[in-house]
């Protein structure tokens, strides 16, 4: 298949699927194959793009004209496919893990929670392979909208409040401050296409550029800069793989994507270099990642505890950004694919926790690791992912983003970073070392506590294996990353 | 034959249905009648939309008198495209409007009731077409006559008072744009539009011309709504029969803000209208108000009817934003909008009309859970509410970004601001409705109750779809309205 | 000020007042009625008035006179007259209506009804 092909397919099987979803809504496992069968679909027409990619070939395509000047296109470069890849790799090791949460749990509504799942991988697709920012706005709107009827899955008052501040803060900040600095970039240079090198460069003063910095960063609500990060606490109360997928992996990566891809091919590394208000949101980024895992310290829920240290890990991304240098941005993107593989981990564990035994706070866990062994395993090389020890794949990225900040000159945000590894291990280490060190508190039913249903096992087993793999071998995952400053 | 006098019969094709339609006792045959004169009415406007693009602007003499003598018929782009939504929307509530009304308006007046919405249909198409200032006011006073009495048609007996007050502030409105036509005819001694733009000219500087203006703003203010004339709207909206309700929320006040935009950009011209007098400054002030106010009392609304209709307000708030601007971006987004807005409340109270229609209610204490038992109908009200809320791949948000980018390009970032945050409040009131269709089980004790009829529904779905098909392809809409824009600020092409 | 050339004007502009005054103050539907039908008439005066050309004869062509006043604003008003007419036949037919169901046709009384 030709180039063009590939990428309108890439948007075309999410889509396609979930017609096809409804109709095979009949019989549950005919259902869950389509889902499964597009999951797979996509990730072969992703990964035909990388070679193409990694050789230097940057293929587009466009749809059609919206506005004069302004077309839905798509462009594929190495950041785009990064995130194409991670995305439609998880939503398979999500669909596996669905199949047995969904069933497991017997939960309501499943053909409509597959169908909007697939919607909203293509709305994912459509972010990451976006041309220009007038398309990745587009489809950003649309991700709000197809993850809301996921959030509000289970369509109980606690959901739908959840949903409203979700809702609400995310199409605030979009509408207020990132429809706004689109709409001033457009009338300051006359083009929203990406390019490297950015098309600020000459075109605006430095104080538009600040003020362009500050509106895109918060405006970019799905980055989850505090303070406008409550809709990430505030999600949770969706159903498990829905926070696996949408926000260890979709939602928050298509924000911190965003500021990534805003940083690099709007505003340019050198021209974001030469103004302080970039150091600025440095520091705001610094104060998110000290503050989220402080909160998550605090937390006994252990879907909110992993919802803030995820807040604090996505800082670290915009951390990467705002440093204005290569090694941040690289760090930065190596951080988008090490994050995911190792929060969805953590999220897959808590939702085979909830399956298995319905407990959901962390002090409910002690002793648990006797009885479901793989699944606190898979917790613990989790752990290790997120704050960056060997052997997972969190440390290189940890380890770039470091390197940013001492090319930066910056020994505070340095700094930053390792109180922040520091704290998560307070906040994560506990809970596998308890659960496999201490006795349970309260006797065990009369069936004892089995394992997750199967293919939640898979599924996590897969993600820490991934994790771990990440650490082993990151040269291909490096070598995509640092194609951004191929040119 | 035809194709040459298409400008005449656009008019005179509904004007003359409208008796005949009287002497059809039969309420289907009027009915039937009725969509087949909105159908052919809509060909007609399409055939001269196309001969304007191709051809350009065409001048069309009644009775073969020469202009400025005779009464021209002048289409441009900008009334070619206001011909276009009046006559679509026409002829896309008339199928529903049989099923429609059935709950609100006894069988033996549905005859009557068909007349007079041909007769408003004629009335808003002839206002939009003439070129003449004082059968400008008399197609105004046509249509507007009609209306009253299609809004007296209402099923609560608070329709009448409705009915008597927009009665009242119309013709208030009608006769002040009489006035400001007369003091204009007695300094230029012509009523033909193109002719007092040539002629004003000379006289811009007197006291009586500068009255002239105030008292047309004004009366225009009031036929479109502009806040604080606002105050016929919401009862005359809400008690109005729900099919009604559609029709002159997508179509009256649409024609209000055409007789302004005619008045302000061809006749007085740019010059005086914004430089000599601060009309600029005024529509920006009220039409942020609007935006703000309008919206604000949107939420607390329980009716959903009420709620739209101050909805509806807003809306025009921004349409007079959008004039104020003085800008080709700006009147871009306003004329953008004035399609849009058209489709979006089009299909949002048709929504409602197929809600009334099955539950004889539309309170929202009423409408719990029916996001299960009537899917198609409050997906249309969805697509239309996100598409009042702006968000991108509907149609509303083509118009936001004119706006937006208008306000930026004249420096006046507050209002850029002010715009975006507006819209924000439409989310609230319209997640209101969408959190009681979908999250909230039925009331107890509400009676079964099933999707729309057919002749409701497609013309519901038709709209909901538009407001999104529109807000991808927007080849037609923006295309017409910059080519409107251009020609009325003078620009060059 | 030319108080007496001017006095069309002015009579006209104290009727549209008086008309305009009686739609707002009073509260009796029928008064407001007769105040709209005073407001409108006063403009078609204004129109009226303002054709008459001084030395001018009734417009009708004949031999021997050369200034004529102009006939349009008459006929202008004519066609306003009408809508008038209809307007006031609209309003009177709702008139009868609203004291058909709320037995009155004061506003402050329906009003209240209303409220109850």
């Amino acid at each position: 298949m030709s180039a063009p092909a590939l990428i309108l397919a890439a948007l075309g099987i999410p889509l396609a699927a979930t017609p096809l979803i409804w109709l095979a809504r009949g019989d549950p496992d005919r259902r869950e194959a389509v889902t499964l069968l597009a999951a797979a679909g996509l990730f072969a027409v992703v990964a035909l793009l990388v070679p193409i990619v990694m050789n230097g070939g940057r293929p587009g395509a466009v749809l059609f004209k919206v506005l004069p000047g302004l077309a839905l296109a798509f462009e594929v470069e190495p950041l785009g496919l990064l995130f194409a890849l991670i995305a439609s790799t998880l939503w398979i090791a999500t669909s596996v893990y669905s199949i047995g949460y969904m069933r497991g749990n017997k939960e309501q509504h499943q053909t409509r929670y597959y169908m909007f799942f697939a919607l909203a991988l293509a709305a994912t697709m459509g972010i990451a392979l976006a041309a220009n920012l007038f398309t990745l706005f587009i489809f950003y709107e649309a991700l709000t909208i197809a993850t809301y009827p996921l959030v509000t899955h289970k369509g109980t008052d606690e959901a739908r409040a959840g949903g409203r501040t979700y809702l609400t803060i995310l199409l605030t900040t979009s509408i207020l401050f990132f429809l706004l600095a689109i709409l001033l970039t457009w009338q300051a240079t006359g083009t929203l296409d990406f390019r490297p090198g950015g098309i600020l460069a000459d075109q605006a003063s430095p104080t538009l550029i600040a003020i362009l910095l500050v509106l895109y960063t918060f405006g970019i609500g799905k980055a989850a800069l505090m303070p406008f990060h409550r809709w990430l606490p505030a999600a949770m109360i969706a159903p498990t793989p829905v926070s696996a997928l949408l926000h260890a992996v979709a939602v928050v990566k298509a924000g911190v994507f965003a500021v990534l891809k805003v940083v690099i091919y709007i505003f340019g590394i050198d021209t974001l270099a030469a103004i302080p208000a970039s150091r600025w949101m440095a520091y705001a980024a610094a104060v998110t990642i000290i503050a989220a895992s402080l909160i998550a310290l605090t937390r006994d829920n252990l879907k909110a505890r992993l919802a803030y240290s995820t807040v604090s890990q996505l800082a670290y991304i915009v951390l990467g950004a705002m440093l204005a240098n290569r090694l941040g941005a690289v760090g930065g993107a190596m951080h988008i694919a090490t994050h995911a593989f190792g929060k969805i981990t953590l999220f897959f564990c808590a939702g085979a926790i909830y399956v298995a035994t319905h407990k959901t706070e962390v002090s409910q866990l002690d002793g648990l690791g006797r009885r479901m062994p793989i699944t606190m395993a898979a917790f613990f090389l989790g752990s290790l992912s997120i704050i960056g020890l060997p052997p997972m794949g969190g440390l290189w990225s940890k380890w770039y983003i470091a390197l940013g900040t001492l090319d930066a000159g910056s020994l505070t945000l340095l700094a930053v970073l390792m109180v922040s590894s520091l704290l998560n291990i307070f906040y994560l280490m506990p809970i596998p070392v308890r659960a496999f060190f201490r006795k349970p508190a309260e006797v065990a039913p009369a069936e004892g506590i089995r394992e997750a249903p199967w293919p939640c096992l898979v599924a996590l087993v897969f993600s820490s294996l991934g994790a771990f793999a990440l650490f082993v071998y990151p040269a291909p995952l490096f070598r995509l990353a640092s194609a951004l400053f191929a040119n | 034959m035809i194709a040459a006098n298409l400008p005449a019969l656009q008019i005179v094709v509904p004007l003359l249905s409208a008796p005949l339609c009287v002497l059809l006792r039969d309420r289907r045959l009027a009915w039937g009648f009725a969509v087949a004169i909105t159908w052919i009415a809509f060909a007609i406007a399409v055939a001269l939309l196309a001969r304007v693009m191709s051809e350009g602007v065409i001048s069309y003499e009644m009775g073969n008198w020469a202009a400025p003598w005779g009464i021209e018929y002048r289409i441009d782009r900008l009334n070619a495209l206001v011909l276009l939504i009046v006559t679509g929307v026409g002829a896309l509530v008339a199928p529903a409007a049989l099923r429609g009304i059935e709950r609100e308006i006894p069988a033996e007046r549905a005859p009557l009731f068909f007349t007079a919405f041909l007769l408003s249909f004629a009335g808003l198409l002839g206002i939009t077409i003439t070129g003449d200032a004082f059968n400008l006011y008399v197609f105004l006073e046509i249509s507007s006559l009609a209306s009253y009495a299609l809004v007296a048609l209402g099923p609560d007996r608070r329709a009448l008072t409705a009915a008597y007050r927009y009665l009242v502030l119309g013709t208030i409105g009608a006769t002040f744009i009489l006035i400001g036509v007369g003091l204009l005819y007695m300094m230029t001694g012509t009523l033909n539009m193109a002719d007092l733009s040539a002629r004003l000219v000379a006289v811009n500087e007197t006291r009586a011309i500068h009255v002239a203006f105030a008292f047309i703003i004004v009366g225009a203010g009031l036929k479109l709504a502009l806040f604080p004339l606002h105050m016929w709207l919401p009862n005359a909206y809400t008690f109005s029969p729900s099919i009604i309700s559609a029709f002159l929320a997508a179509t009256a006040t649409k024609v209000g803000v055409y007789v302004l935009i005619r008045f302000v950009f061809t006749i007085f011209g740019v010059a005086f209208s914004f430089e000599e007098m601060p009309l600029g400054e005024i529509l920006l002030v009220f039409g942020l108000l609007a935006a703000f106010v309008a919206s604000i009392v949107a939420i607390f609304q329980n009716n959903l009817k009420r709620m739209l209709a101050y909805s509806s307000v807003a809306q025009l708030g921004y349409m007079a934003l959008g004039i104020g601007f003085a800008s080709v971006n700006g009147l871009i987004g306003t004329l953008v909008h004035l399609f849009n807005h058209a489709l979006m409340k089009g299909a949002l109270f048709m929504a409602l009309a197929c809600v009334f229609h099955r539950l004889g209610s539309v309170d929202i204490g009423d409408i719990r859970g029916l996001g299960r038992r009537m899917p198609l109908t409050m997906a249309a009200f969805v697509a239309g509410g996100i598409s009042l809320v702006g968000l991108p791949l509907t149609v509303g948000f083509i118009s936001k970004w004119y706006f937006v980018l208008a306000a930026i390009e004249a420096g006046l970032w507050p209002i850029a601001v002010a715009i975006l945050a507006s819209s924000m409040l439409a989310l609230i009131y319209i997640g209101r409705v969408i959190e009681a269709a979908y999250f909230q089980p039925p009331p107890p004790g509400a009676p079964p109750v099933e999707e729309a009829p057919w002749p409701m529904l497609a013309p519901t779905l038709a709209l909901a779809g538009a407001s999104i098909y529109f807000g991808l392809d927007t080849e037609l809409t923006v295309g017409v309205a910059r080519a409107a824009a251009e020609a009325l600020m003078g620009v060059q092409p | 000020m030319d108080v007496v050339g001017h006095f069309n004007y002015w009579v006209a502009i104290a009727l549209m007042m008086t008309g305009f005054y009686l739609v707002i103050a009073r509260s009796n539907l029928i008064k407001k009625l007769v105040g709209l039908n005073l407001f409108q008439t006063s403009v078609f005066l204004l129109y009226i008035t303002m054709g008459k050309i001084t030395g001018g004869t009734a417009p009708i062509v004949k031999a021997g006179f050369e200034l004529y006043t102009n006939p349009l604003p008459s006929v202008l008003i004519l066609t306003a007259i009408v809508v008038s007419v209809a307007t006031s036949a609209v309003a009177l037919a709702i008139i009868v209506r609203i004291r058909e169901t709320y037995g009155s046709t004061e506003e402050d009384e329906i009003l209240r009804r209303d409220r109850e």
